[in-house]
């Protein structure tokens, strides 16, 4: 079987912090890391391989710039047998259609059994990445996954799919695609002595030319983007309440009740 | 050319859920805007009497999708639905629900329409500009653990598509009694369609709490320090009419508290009247999910906090003291008002 894992390098957004002056975003020196759900899925899928060790394989794809690579490199440590970076500049702006297009057609490019990816990224939030490359692969997609074992049969996934208020037990036969939540599987760390084979080893850059029999040019990058941002901007700030100090605890639930007194609040 | 607001009611066992009335809230300011109307998309399996719960919050039109293979929330059924119904009707404006089930079929419909679809957005309102982006649909949402807000537009395709967080648009008010026009939809969808199997329902153990229904919430953090920390906070909550306990991401992460009662990026987006902080710093991403609260109080030892920085009344101290105390006072304060 051929499992594909989508990973995407993200910035660590829990180490994002704000200028409390300007109010913006103090990018510099915040980490990268392998988005976490996808981390989760990774393993799912390693997993998958050594309960079958039947020649399985597990390959990693990422679309981003070129220093998304070493999030490919920390996968191929972790154990996935091979590496795609899906990276052009024709890709640029792309919003989450445009990106499920160029990543499907990456993916029928290499081929898979399975697909699978995190549920959504921490920087964008999105969630629709994994059901739009589904869709445009015209295969079946099971999303939250919580738990997933294969079938019996072999041809089939077996997916606890989790809702707020229940989970269901799923069936779907392959392919198909999965997206992962982060509770699906614990990560394993990096494997030292795979680390340096990791280094030593070929990611496969697969750029616009290695695609361009199956995209379309009009529906990828910025242009072929059917949302456009058109203004960001960072939160306006509430206006500044009152911090009391030095209070003693009686004091201090004191000035809370008053509070809620004056405003109906009890 | 594309017309009318098309809302995808979100049901479970039968049941619409709260999030829908709260798009058919924001819909109706919309559509008033562009003078087009509102439907509220019904799909399920026998589910013509939650038709009443649509109109009485607003909603003038209904469309029934009933069908045995919509009892279970699947994929491909809804998905197939909604496609068709869109390539029917051909809405301006289409809006699901961000939760679970919402941000599972929307980009399927979006991707199988080829048009632009917005998640989870936490604000929508009608350019009025005097420019040709006039009278499209502004989507404006997080990013980056809600770091940065983003206005989007979709310009070239239709319909216009977005998920909507549960909890942010305010509900409605209920007319009861309101009535409206119902018109069923065969959507041209089978068994066939299930591509995947149900073996199984799991229903959680626990009834989860909603906690964005919460009129206060007394919210807690590290500082709480364990799983029996947060009892104070219980015995607090009990004293407000719709008080709840919530909790920042390390206590739901430290397996101290359940996941359902988790404010932040990750969990719910909750705006009570009242949010009492305690012993929580305030991470950026717990911020984006408690902000537009009306009234926040934080009880911290740390006078520096971002959280401190945020609330309206910030009290430094600690809250194990603080809130017990805080609970026998307004006991003492409620006896007092007795007659």
């Amino acid at each position: 079987m051929k499992i594909l894992v989508c990973i995407k390098q993200v910035p660590d957004t829990a180490e994002v912090k704000l200028d409390p002056k300007t109010n913006t975003l103090i990018r510099d020196g915040v980490p990268s890391i392998i988005n976490r759900d996808d981390k989760s899925g990774l393993e799912a899928a390693l997993q998958i391989r050594e309960k079958l060790n039947d020649g399985t394989t597990v390959s990693v794809v990422s679309m981003g710039p070129p220093q998304a690579d070493v999030a490919l490199r920390e996968a191929l440590a972790m154990g996935a047998d091979d590496a795609y970076l899906v990276s052009g500049r024709e890709f640029g702006g792309s919003d989450t259609y445009a990106t499920a297009t160029i990543i499907a057609a990456a993916l029928k490019e290499i081929g898979f059994d399975l697909v699978i990816t995190g549920r959504q990224a921490i920087d964008g939030d999105t969630a629709q990445v994994g059901p739009q490359i589904a869709e445009q692969l015209h295969i079946p997609q099971v999303s939250y996954a919580e738990d997933l074992k294969l079938g019996e049969d072999g041809k089939s996934i077996i997916v606890k799919r989790q809702f707020e208020d229940k989970a269901h037990v799923l069936k779907v036969q392959l392919p198909c695609l999965i997206t992962a939540i982060q509770e699906l599987r614990e990560p394993r760390y990096m494997n030292v002595g795979k680390l340096v084979d990791a280094y030593n080893s070929e990611v496969k850059v697969i750029g616009f030319d290695d695609l361009k029999d199956k995209l379309n040019p009009d529906w990828i990058g910025i242009k072929g983007s059917p949302t456009n941002v058109v203004k960001s901007f960072t939160k306006q700030a509430r206006a500044a309440g009152e911090v009391l100090t030095d209070l003693t605890p009686e004091q201090a639930a004191d000035a809370i009740v008053a509070k809620l007194v004056e405003r109906h609040l009890i | 050319m594309s017309k009318d607001i098309y809302v995808i009611a979100e049901q479970r066992d039968g049941v619409v859920q709260k999030v829908t009335m709260e798009l058919i809230g924001i819909a109706n300011e919309l559509a008033q805007d562009l003078g087009q109307e509102v439907y509220a998309v019904l799909l399920g399996d026998k589910i013509e009497d939650q038709a009443k719960e649509c109109f009485e919050y607003g909603a003038k039109h209904v469309i029934l999708i009933d069908n045995p293979v919509l009892k279970e929330y699947t994929t491909e059924p809804y998905a197939k639905a909604v496609y068709n119904l869109i390539k029917a009707k051909d809405p301006n404006i289409v809006l699901f629900g961000a939760s679970s089930i919402g941000r599972d079929i929307a980009p399927r419909v979006a991707g199988r329409v080829h048009t632009g679809l917005t998640a989870d957005c936490t604000g929508l309102a009608i350019d009025k500009s005097d420019t040709e982006d006039k009278g499209l649909l502004r989507m404006t949402r997080p990013a980056f653990g809600g770091n940065i807000m983003a206005t989007i537009l979709i310009r070239k395709y239709r319909p216009q598509m977005a998920t909507v967080r549960p909890g942010v648009m305010p509900l409605p008010k209920r007319n009861p009694g309101a009535t409206g026009t119902i018109e069923k939809f065969d959507a041209g969808i089978s068994e066939a369609d299930m591509n995947v199997e149900i073996l199984e329902v799991v229903q959680n153990e626990e009834k989860p709490v909603d906690i964005t229904n919460a009129k206060v919430l007394i919210s807690g953090g590290r500082g709480v320090g364990g799983p029996e920390g947060y009892e104070p906070l219980r015995e607090l909550a009990k004293e407000f009419n719709g008080g709840e306990v919530s909790s920042s991401r390390i206590g739901v992460d430290s397996g101290w508290i359940e996941k359902a009662r988790q404010v932040g990026q990750t969990g719910k987006t909750v705006r009570p009247d009242l949010y009492m902080a305690c012993g929580i710093s305030g991470a950026i991403q717990h911020l984006a999910g408690m902000e537009d609260s009306e009234y926040i109080i934080a009880i911290n030892k740390d006078e520096s906090c971002p959280m401190m920085q945020l609330a309206d009344l910030g009290v430094v101290g600690d809250l194990k003291k603080v809130v017990p105390a805080v609970t026998e006072k307004i006991r003492a304060y409620k006896k007092s008002q007795e007659v």
